[in-house]
């Protein structure tokens, strides 16, 4: 254990408001990985400024997923760096990446069905923090309240939205300087997408938290991020702003259905 | 649920009745006897295999129409069933816990009922040692059997090798088994489930195999016999009494009860040394990631857990309870050899965890009981024990699908606790 074990001090608050600071928060160069025979990323490089919003798109299959478990150290990348904050991480265990400040709200949320929501938020902070976890508990309460009047409930008892709010939840448990959200609108209907996306937005405005989102839904995650790129077969294609991205004919026609 | 359409009960019915003729008309309806001249001959007993399809018929009629009338409302409010027991556990497990300790003045030192109460008791402790495995971590292990003849082993050959006592080999036992849950948690970190399942089956047969087969160390199939008795904190129980001897020493009138009182405690004790632990680790956070482990390996990852450590503590805690047992077992029998760590013993270890309900005490207490208790108890029955012993298992399982507590209450809560009932969650996956 280290000094990074200690999460509550640097790489959080003021320092994390947008373009302030010069250095990525986490850099992916030349990143390539594989399951078995089975090339599934390419070459990709990438980079998350702090108190970014930067979102990942693509077709099934584009490889968004295996790019983000990559970062969490599974699979293990075949080629290429993984940085984050000047360290390079690339090859760590998960759970030693995920105590330098990541968290992760998995795709298909992956709730604990039989435990209760607070034991679930709870489990967010068991491994990675030390100290009392009320405060953090009351900050995500603040974020979703509906969480506060489900307290008591089963996790496998939630309704999608509210599994996918427990999700999140629980990742900012360990007050992370990086949050990745795999799919967060997978399966959830348009309305609750857009309070979840609502709050990524409210989270990342007021605490500055940096967030990295694989989506589908492209239009609605380039909406909501500052930064977007196109993964297709396992290599970034495009890069550019959310608004750019959403203003270029081809991704229109391939990811939007033509809005 | 609505009513369940009779036609296609009969139909159902009916299907079982043709599933268990094809059984039975193999099974009992052709049965070889050696015939007046010594030659083999086929006797046919058609009617006992109608009586017999004739039952399943019914039997599963009735079970579809019954079913069909139960109604399952959603609800978060624990279930009748499980609101009762809850109320009864309450009272039920301290009552059961006063049963066990005065169980020697209530049964008047009658040497029958003391070794059934060792026996069940060695089952309780082997259950609840592999409930942190199976039921709290969630690693399916068919080859528990395995940690108990280590245990059993390391005893038998610490005390007659190099004489050391009991009180000293329960530990290294324990140590020792541990060690094994270790090594046979390694090449078993990647799997789950069945495939998991499998390789600790096979762990349980490598480890009896050897020790059927290192003859020079383990005396092969002959056992290790002469295995010393425990004794009271270093006084022998010793049937002649006089200076030095536990009757002696207080002043008792020798006899050969004092040492089966002496073993029930003690086994009492480690049950109740296992008991604690697992209550004590499930509040800790090494007990709550392997809860989460249980419910989901890839969150738990997500979560900064460190699942390899969190595997490898359940298998080796699992297994030092399974060497105690092993150990105990050693030095009540005074005698071990490999034909007592069979896979039916891990089968029957396992059944007792899963009809408990999975991460139950109270449950896996209870259902140890049953099991060998009843087993016990019926064996007036004869041939029938078996078919009494598997009914039940079936009984039980329909009406308790998630055992007999299939409740988990949660170790993190806001004022008052509230269980989980088992029927509103979906059946476990190894």
């Amino acid at each position: 254990m280290t000094a990074s074990d200690d999460r509550s001090g640097a790489g959080r608050g003021g320092l994390n408001r947008p373009h302030q600071a010069t250095a990525p928060l986490l850099e992916v160069d030349g990143l390539s990985a594989a399951y078995g025979a089975v090339q599934a990323l390419t070459d990709v490089s990438l980079q998350v400024m702090p108190g970014e919003i930067v979102t990942l798109i693509g077709a099934n299959g584009a490889g968004k997923s295996t790019l983000l478990m990559t970062l969490c150290g599974e699979p293990k990348p075949r080629a290429g760096r993984v940085v984050l904050a000047g360290e390079d991480i690339t090859g760590a265990p998960t759970h030693a990446i995920m105590r330098r400040g990541v968290a992760q709200s998995p795709e298909g949320r992956r709730v604990f069905p039989r435990m209760t929501v607070r034991e679930n938020l709870l489990m967010g902070a068991e491994a990675l923090t030390r100290g009392d976890p009320t405060p953090q508990l009351e900050r995500v309460f603040v974020l979703f309240p509906r969480l506060k009047e489900r307290l008591a409930q089963r996790g496998g008892t939630l309704s999608g939205g509210e599994q996918q709010m427990l999700a999140i939840g629980r990742a900012l448990m360990s007050r992370p300087r990086l949050l990745l959200l795999d799919e967060p609108s997978l399966g959830l209907a348009p309305l609750v997408v857009k309070q979840i996306f609502e709050a990524i937005r409210a989270l990342n405005a007021e605490t500055g938290l940096t967030v990295l989102l694989v989506e589908q839904n492209a239009f609605q995650a380039l909406r909501l991020a500052h930064r977007g790129y196109v993964l297709v077969n396992g290599r970034i294609t495009m890069a550019g702003t959310g608004q750019e991205l959403l203003a270029r004919p081809e991704i229109r026609a391939a990811y939007l259905g033509g809005h | 649920m609505g009513r369940t359409n009779p036609v296609a009960a009969v139909k159902d019915a009916a299907l079982a009745a043709l599933v268990a003729f094809g059984l039975f008309a193999m099974m009992v309806g052709l049965r070889t006897e050696i015939g007046p001249e010594g030659a083999l001959v086929l006797r046919q007993r058609w009617g006992d295999v109608a009586i017999l399809c004739g039952l399943v018929f019914l039997g599963r009629l009735l079970l579809t129409l019954w079913l069909g009338r139960r109604r399952v409302a959603a609800s978060t409010k624990p279930g009748r069933w499980t609101a009762r027991l809850q109320q009864a556990g309450r009272l039920f497990a301290p009552a059961m816990l006063a049963v066990a300790l005065t169980l020697p003045v209530l049964s008047g030192g009658d040497r029958y009922i003391l070794d059934l109460g060792i026996l069940v008791l060695t089952y309780v402790m082997l259950g609840w040692g592999l409930n942190i495995v199976v039921g709290l971590a969630g690693l399916l292990d068919l080859g528990y059997v395995a940690f108990y003849g280590i245990g059993a082993y390391s005893y038998a050959l610490l005390a007659t090798e190099f004489g050391l006592s009991f009180w000293l080999c329960l530990p290294l036992a324990g140590i020792l088994a541990a060690f094994w849950g270790v090594l046979l948690g390694f090449p078993v970190l990647r799997l789950r489930g069945d495939y998991l399942a499998i390789v600790t089956l096979a762990f349980g047969e490598i480890i009896r195999v050897v020790l059927l087969n290192w003859v020079s160390l383990t005396g092969g199939p002959n056992g290790i016999a002469g295995i010393p008795r425990p004794s009271f904190f270093g006084l022998p129980f010793s049937a002649a009494g006089g200076e030095g001897s536990f009757a002696g020493f207080f002043g008792l009138e020798p006899s050969p009860s004092h040492r089966v009182i002496f073993l029930y405690y003690l086994i009492l004790g480690l049950a109740l040394l296992t008991n604690w632990v697992t209550i004590r680790l499930r509040r800790q956070p090494l007990g709550r990631a392997w809860e989460a482990l249980r419910e989901d390996e890839i969150a738990c990852r997500a979560l900064g857990i460190n699942v390899t450590v969190t595997k490898l503590s359940a298998f080796a805690i699992g297994a030092m309870f399974g060497g105690f047992a092993g150990a105990f077992f050693a030095t009540r029998q005074a005698f071990v050899s490999p034909e007592s760590f069979t896979f039916i013993e891990s089968a029957i270890i396992l059944a007792i965890v899963v009809l408990g309900g999975l991460g139950s005490q109270v449950g896996v207490a209870v259902a140890a009981l049953v099991m060998i208790g009843g087993f016990e108890v019926f064996r007036d029955l004869g041939d029938y024990r078996m078919l009494v012993f598997g009914g039940a298992m079936v009984v039980i399982m329909v009406l308790r699908p998630r055992g007999l507590v299939g409740t988990r209450t949660p170790s993190i809560a806001l004022g008052e606790k509230r269980a989980i009932s088992g029927e509103l969650v979906g059946e476990g996956h190894g």
